[in-house]
């Protein structure tokens, strides 16, 4: 059920949240438009689920607003919980309830929403139905948590880091999940630190580090604000001599070099031209080339070039 | 009007959940899930259910009420040996001296009588262990009347054997107070810290639970599992060892949901904010250990010197423990034991409201 464009589901302002030693949330807005999955992408640490459990009502702010389908955690507590779709990031549902029994009292505490037989389809646990939850592999338990999460039938979902510590399949299968309920117009809020995950699945991506919203656009939109479509990475044979990043700089194509990790990495608006030029400059100073690697602008490459650290560096 | 309020009013006209079958109430689900977590932890089930009696099984045999408890002594030299087995209620050995001293260092007799060069007798024994004392005045009485001593006055022994008044039969509520004490912290104190340790409470009041529900499912729990816990304890101390119920079962039942209750705030207290399994198992035991030492569960508590007696008064179990003893083996009756219900209630009501201050969910 979308809300009108002049009232957006989620609207957040000036929240803020210290603990004693750290500003988890530092003065961040954020408005979330109907029917849009909308991310918070950044490192451990950037303050992405103090954020969202503020938002789930879990953690009092020490300041700033949270209205979320026009309702305000201060006055209609209740009427959130029924309407919101939460799954936490470290939660362990009971080992020695079976999948059904799980979702039968979870589905016990909301007025209406789906039979957990519909649920139980939705997430594909089918054959798991009346297995512990102990014996499930990680993907399922995922996949559980989500049904938790889908059994009252919510207008808003909360996922946090949904296929954290996943394998390759599970995490398709998470995804599949939530593109699935995003195609039925509701609204979705993630967290992520996986780039691939929020430019997959999100509509707008909010880039976060230290609190603040550093960044934010549909994740087209962020990688095209660095001005630059590919990326460029290559090193050179030990102990040749170092090459000049103001000379890299100065090649056809090239917007910004860097020293990363040894190597070089450079942000290049035309590949072919940049890579020839890249050649030719190396070939001309005698510098053996050992590595050349070059992908797409990713977000991954926005977080790079706006805090100069990678995403999962810590 | 604003889009946010209208949503709500659509909300409301969708189907309403009061036409829900019993077994879908949120109490309903969340009471059975403890029953579940319950019976699917094997360790859990031992130690409520199949512990106390082994434990009363153990100790009703050990310290079985024998016909004719004969004392062992042992004397040195054939004429003092000859002398004591006229007495029947002695077992008799003949022991050099060596050997002697030897057998009641190792227990196997608990008095060794020896005869000195001038005739005069020697008692070697114990004076602290009872039953030496016990020993001594037997075997002093034979050895004097041997000799030819009369009693100046006519005496003669009239036994009681009657059910009520054995080792077994005080042991019984004993074990019961014991038993309501360990399930009902453990009961809730575990529960509760698992849960939280694992977010799980977390993940609970993001949902629209009622959270006095979640307490009340722990409560509901306990009532049923308390009258099994009860009825095997009970029926088993009366069905092997005719342990006599002579109390009102009713006022019984009433006595045992008391404690119960007590317990499981004492546990409720307990978890209010501990984080860990370990720091959990930690405070449990530093609560309920005093109470297994001095609230009489194994001998009266009367035992510990007067100035302990206000403290020991005070634990929760000792009343409990008193309570059962007093209605279980005397048919006392609840409106006589003011005192003991008082403590149990006093404790309830401060555990409880101090444990909902104190509560934290994550």
């Amino acid at each position: 059920m979308p809300a009108s464009p002049s009232r957006p589901p989620v609207c957040v302002h000036g929240l803020r949240k210290a603990y004693s030693d750290v500003v988890a949330v530092d003065g961040l807005d954020l408005d979330v438009r109907a029917g849009e999955c909308f991310g918070l992408l950044g490192p451990n640490g950037a303050g992405k689920t103090t954020t969202i459990e503020i938002c789930e009502g879990l953690t009092a702010q020490d300041a700033g607003t949270v209205e979320l389908l026009g309702l305000r955690w201060e006055t209609d507590a209740s009427e959130l919980r029924q309407r919101l779709g939460v799954q936490l990031q470290e939660t362990q549902l009971s080992e020695k309830l079976t999948v059904d029994e799980t979702l039968r009292l979870f589905r016990s505490f909301y007025r209406q929403g789906p039979s957990v037989s519909e649920v139980i389809a939705m997430v594909q646990l089918e054959e798991k139905r009346n297995s512990r939850v102990g014996g499930l592999s990680g993907g399922q338990k995922q996949r559980l948590a989500m049904a938790c999460a889908l059994v009252g039938d919510p207008d808003l979902l909360f996922l946090d880091e949904p296929t954290t510590g996943l394998d390759p399949q599970a995490r398709r299968q998470v995804w599949d999940l939530i593109e699935r309920f995003k195609g039925e117009g509701r609204n979705v809020i993630l967290t992520t630190h996986y780039m691939d995950e929020a430019e997959r699945l999100c509509d707008r991506v909010a880039v976060m580090d230290h609190g603040k919203i550093i960044a934010l656009g549909t994740p087209r939109e962020l990688i095209a604000s660095i001005g630059a479509e590919h990326m460029v990475e290559f090193s050179v044979a030990e102990g040749s001599s170092l090459v000049d990043l103001a000379a890299l700089e100065r090649l056809d194509g090239v917007r910004v070099a860097r020293c990363e990790n040894g190597g070089y990495a450079m942000q290049v608006s035309e590949l072919h031209r940049a890579v020839a030029a890249l050649f030719d400059e190396l070939a001309g100073r005698r510098i053996p080339l050992t590595e050349l690697r070059t992908h797409s602008a990713t977000l991954e490459d926005v977080f790079v070039s706006l805090t100069g650290r990678h995403l999962r560096d810590e | 009007m604003s889009e946010g309020t209208a949503l709500v009013e659509t909300r409301e006209m969708r189907p309403a959940a009061e036409s829900r079958p019993f077994i879908e109430h949120s109490l309903v689900q969340l009471t059975l899930v403890r029953f579940r977590e319950f019976w699917r932890e094997p360790e859990a089930v031992f130690w409520v259910f199949v512990f106390p009696i082994l434990l009363t099984t153990g100790l009703g045999i050990a310290f079985r009420n024998r016909p004719a408890d004969v004392v062992r002594v042992g004397a040195v030299g054939p004429q003092l040996a000859g002398a004591l087995r006229g007495n029947k209620s002695l077992a008799v050995e003949t022991l050099d001296r060596a050997a002697g001293e030897q057998a009641l260092r190792a227990g196997r007799i608990v008095l060794l009588a020896v005869t000195g060069a001038d005739g005069a007798v020697t008692y070697r024994y114990d004076d602290t262990n009872p039953e030496g004392r016990n020993a001594k005045l037997l075997v002093d009485r034979t050895v004097q009347h041997a000799a030819g001593a009369h009693d100046p006055v006519a005496a003669s022994d009239d036994f009681v054997r009657e059910p009520g008044s054995r080792y077994i039969d005080f042991l019984v509520p004993g074990l019961l107070g014991m038993n309501l004490m360990g399930s009902g912290i453990w009961g809730l104190g575990f529960a509760i810290v698992d849960a939280r340790r694992k977010k799980l409470l977390k993940r609970l009041i993001a949902s629209p639970m009622p959270r006095s529900q979640y307490l009340l499912s722990f409560l509901l729990a306990r009532l049923v599992m308390l009258y099994i816990e009860v009825a095997a304890l009970i029926g088993f101390g009366a069905w092997v060892f005719g342990v006599p119920v002579r109390g009102n079962l009713f006022e019984l039942a009433l006595l045992c949901l008391l404690s119960s209750l007590s317990f499981s705030a004492l546990g409720l207290l307990i978890a209010s904010r501990v984080q860990t399994i370990e720091g959990a198992s930690g405070l449990m035991n530093f609560v309920m250990l005093p109470m297994w030492i001095f609230s009489g569960v194994f001998f009266s508590a009367d035992r510990f010197p007067n100035a302990l007696q206000p403290f020991v008064r005070a634990l929760p179990l000792t009343a409990v423990i008193d309570a059962l003893r007093a209605h279980i083996l005397r048919g006392v009756s609840l409106s006589q034991l003011g005192p003991q219900l008082a403590i149990i209630s006093g404790w309830l009501v401060v555990c409880f409201f101090t444990a909902l201050k104190l509560f934290r969910w994550r």
